[in-house]
């Protein structure tokens, strides 16, 4: 407080909100680029764009070692998991831009105005990591949100993309207002918005003020389970993502689930306080997630939605690995969750990069039969797909089955046996649909009359395709020094 | 039962029918008008809790703008006139959002509500809801979600372009 009674100007540590911030701008300057370019090609935008999250990724990565703290008024936090999951966010926008402009003049759809949209909603989802408010998490869920409601209904020709986006719009519309209610209610027990006042608020005893905690953090649940796709709030998946442009999807899919499983982590840790009630709920959820999602996506015959339904089955898993940490947190760390985000984001961007290859003249063919024959039309992008097919299933040496396996280790020490079953079984499971996309790819075109679509491998798909494939398969052998880095030893 | 008591329920009272009525209503601009209705009855319970900037500004942004805006699109696609009105099929779905309202409703009164009464009332400091501590705060303390919050308007504009090209 300064003398006259108002609030001082809060202390700033600019470094901490630099990354976040920086992406934002570089938003604003690539619109400006658009704004007085317009009509030429996006390269001066992709450019700047590239660029700017490249020099974000580094004000992020020199903050490792520097002391975890907090500032803007305790609105934005350093620490080591936020710092992780801020980078990959960078990275994911990053690998969804390079592939991104060939895909979109194929669709013919290449608007200068998406490169703007993916980096705010990556800045939204990177504040929405580095908070302990649940002010910040909201705006930064609704910048992310806004952003993808708009991109997935990029291509205004198709029917597809206008429905997928209408159904996320009005259905994520619906889940952050339980988001902003839930805040509503915990703000009246604790009189804040700092997530720590939940653990002090409970300690207080009250039991018409744990009432409040109990009902408002359920909704806070149910805002960000909508986010993470968890069952019983998964259905807008499929639609939306077989509906979107498959260069938002993969960004969807991977950015908004770390985002979301981020800003989850932050709430549950501020809850451990009333872990007796909702470690029941999420451990059933986790259940359901992971079985009705590889269920469904047994039966699909489209690849966006099969891939749709994976990332259900996959937010089950990372569900499974924050379970065991806060289970027994003592004895198992945060090391798998992030191991496997890393991992599901590689492969996902990847798998969804080769299956952007599909679009060609203004059209998009996502069905098993138009992948026929994309072994002889692009045999480097089909054996890639074999590789993000085999790290989702999890086979060795990839990174999927390293992330599963230190995650079904985790349950398993956790005490969590059930959940560590429930999730060898739906891995095996997952092989039917998995191996299903492999075989598309690779039977020849079944019809000589229906021409396969497929547009021209551009160089970003390459290089997309390549740092994923890499990553997939080069972390597992480095998976050691990984998880001490993660672990921050 | 003592005058406020009175008043705000008097207020709330109009303030849910009006809301039922933005639902229930079949001509979209009687839904709108009803949501008028809601907004200022809104704004008048802002005045009681003696957040005045609160209610000045819910009325000028909501009542003034927002709804404006919510006319003039119905006006656009020409909903307004004859023949204009919204009808729904026959459907269980009502009925079930109605009977899942009620519950959620029904556990905020008996999980929530309830016990707080119970317990006692928490008072607002003495300068809460002034413009002049509104603004201090907004550009100190909350500084950092009120930049943010201009970042969402911008994506809400720029969105809003983006879906009206149609073309290149």
């Amino acid at each position: 407080m300064t003398p006259n009674g108002y609030p001082a100007p809060p202390s700033i540590d600019w470094l901490m909100t630099m990354p976040a911030l920086l992406v934002a701008g570089v938003g604003i300057v690539a619109l400006m680029v658009e704004m007085f370019w317009p009509r030429r090609s996006n390269s001066a935008i992709i450019f700047l764009s590239l660029i700017g999250l490249a020099v974000a990724g580094y004000f992020t990565a020199i903050q490792f070692g520097m002391p975890d703290g907090e500032t803007f008024a305790r609105m934005i936090v350093r620490d080591r998991l936020g710092l992780v999951l801020q980078l990959l966010l960078i990275g994911i926008a990053f690998i969804s831009i390079l592939f991104s402009e060939g895909y979109l003049r194929e669709k013919r759809i290449p608007f200068g105005e998406f490169y703007p949209l993916l980096l705010w909603a990556t800045s939204g989802g990177m504040v929405m990591i580095a908070t302990k408010s649940l002010l910040i998490q909201f705006i930064g869920l609704e910048i992310l949100s806004i952003a993808l409601y708009v991109m997935a209904g990029m291509s205004r020709n198709e029917a597809k993309s206008e429905e997928s986006a209408i159904k996320y719009f009005l259905l994520g519309a619906f889940a952050s207002s339980f988001f902003l209610y839930g805040i509503a209610f915990v703000y009246g027990a604790t009189g804040g918005l700092h997530l720590d006042l939940i653990a002090e608020a409970w300690k207080a005893d009250d039991p018409s003020m744990r009432n409040l905690l109990l009902f408002g953090f359920g909704l806070i649940l149910i805002g960000l389970s909508f986010k993470s796709a968890f069952v019983p709030f998964h259905q807008w998946t499929p639609d939306v993502y077989q509906g979107a442009p498959t260069n938002v999807t993969a960004f969807m899919a991977a950015g908004s689930k770390v985002a979301a499983i981020g800003a989850l982590f932050r709430v549950l840790e501020a809850s451990g306080v009333m872990q007796e009630f909702w470690m029941p709920a999420l451990f059933w959820i986790a259940i359901f997630t992971m079985t009705l999602g590889n269920l469904v996506a047994c039966t699909q015959r489209d690849v966006k939605r099969t891939l749709g339904y994976s990332s259900i089955a996959n937010a089950g898993y990372l569900l499974v690995a924050l379970l065991a940490h806060f289970k027994s947190p003592d004895k198992v760390g945060l090391q798998a969750t992030i191991f496997y985000l890393v991992a599901y984001s590689l492969m996902t961007l990847g798998a969804f990069a080769v299956v952007s290859l599909a679009a060609k003249g203004g059209k998009e063919g996502t069905r098993f039969h138009d992948l026929a024959g994309l072994y002889r039309r692009a045999p480097v992008a089909a054996g890639l797909l074999v590789v993000f097919v085999a790290s989702l299933i999890g086979i060795p040496p990839t990174a999927g089955f390293f992330g599963k396996y230190f995650i079904f280790l985790d349950a398993l020490q956790a005490d969590l046996a059930p959940l560590a079953i429930v999730l060898a079984v739906n891995s095996a499971i997952s092989i039917y649909y998995y191996l299903g996309i492999v075989r598309a790819a690779f039977v020849a075109e079944d019809s000589p009359v229906r021409p396969a679509m497929s547009g021209p491998v551009t160089f970003g798909n390459s290089l997309a395709t390549a740092i994923c494939a890499v990553g997939v398969l080069g972390i597992s052998f480095v998976t050691a020094p990984v998880f001490e880095f993660l672990a921050g030893r | 039962m003592d005058t406020n008591l009175i008043v705000f329920l008097a207020m709330a009272l109009v303030a849910a029918v009006a809301a039922v009525g933005v639902v229930a209503m079949n001509n979209p601009v009687r839904s709108a008008l009803c949501l008028v209705v809601n907004f200022f009855v809104l704004a008048f319970v802002y005045f009681s809790l003696r957040a005045e900037l609160m209610g000045i500004s819910q009325i000028l942004v909501y009542t003034g703008a927002i709804m404006v805006l919510f006319l003039f699109v119905i006006m656009l696609l020409n909903l307004g006139g004859r023949g204009g009105t919204l009808e729904e099929r026959p459907d269980v779905k009502p009925g079930i959002g109605v009977g899942l309202g009620i519950a959620l409703f029904a556990l905020i009164a008996f999980q929530v509500l309830f016990p707080l009464q119970a317990s006692a009332t928490p008072r607002a400091p003495d300068d809460y809801g002034l413009p002049q501590t509104v603004g201090r705060n907004l550009f100190t303390t909350y500084v950092l979600p009120f930049e943010l919050a201009s970042v969402l308007l911008l994506v809400g504009i720029v969105g809003a372009i983006l879906l009206a090209k149609r073309k290149m």
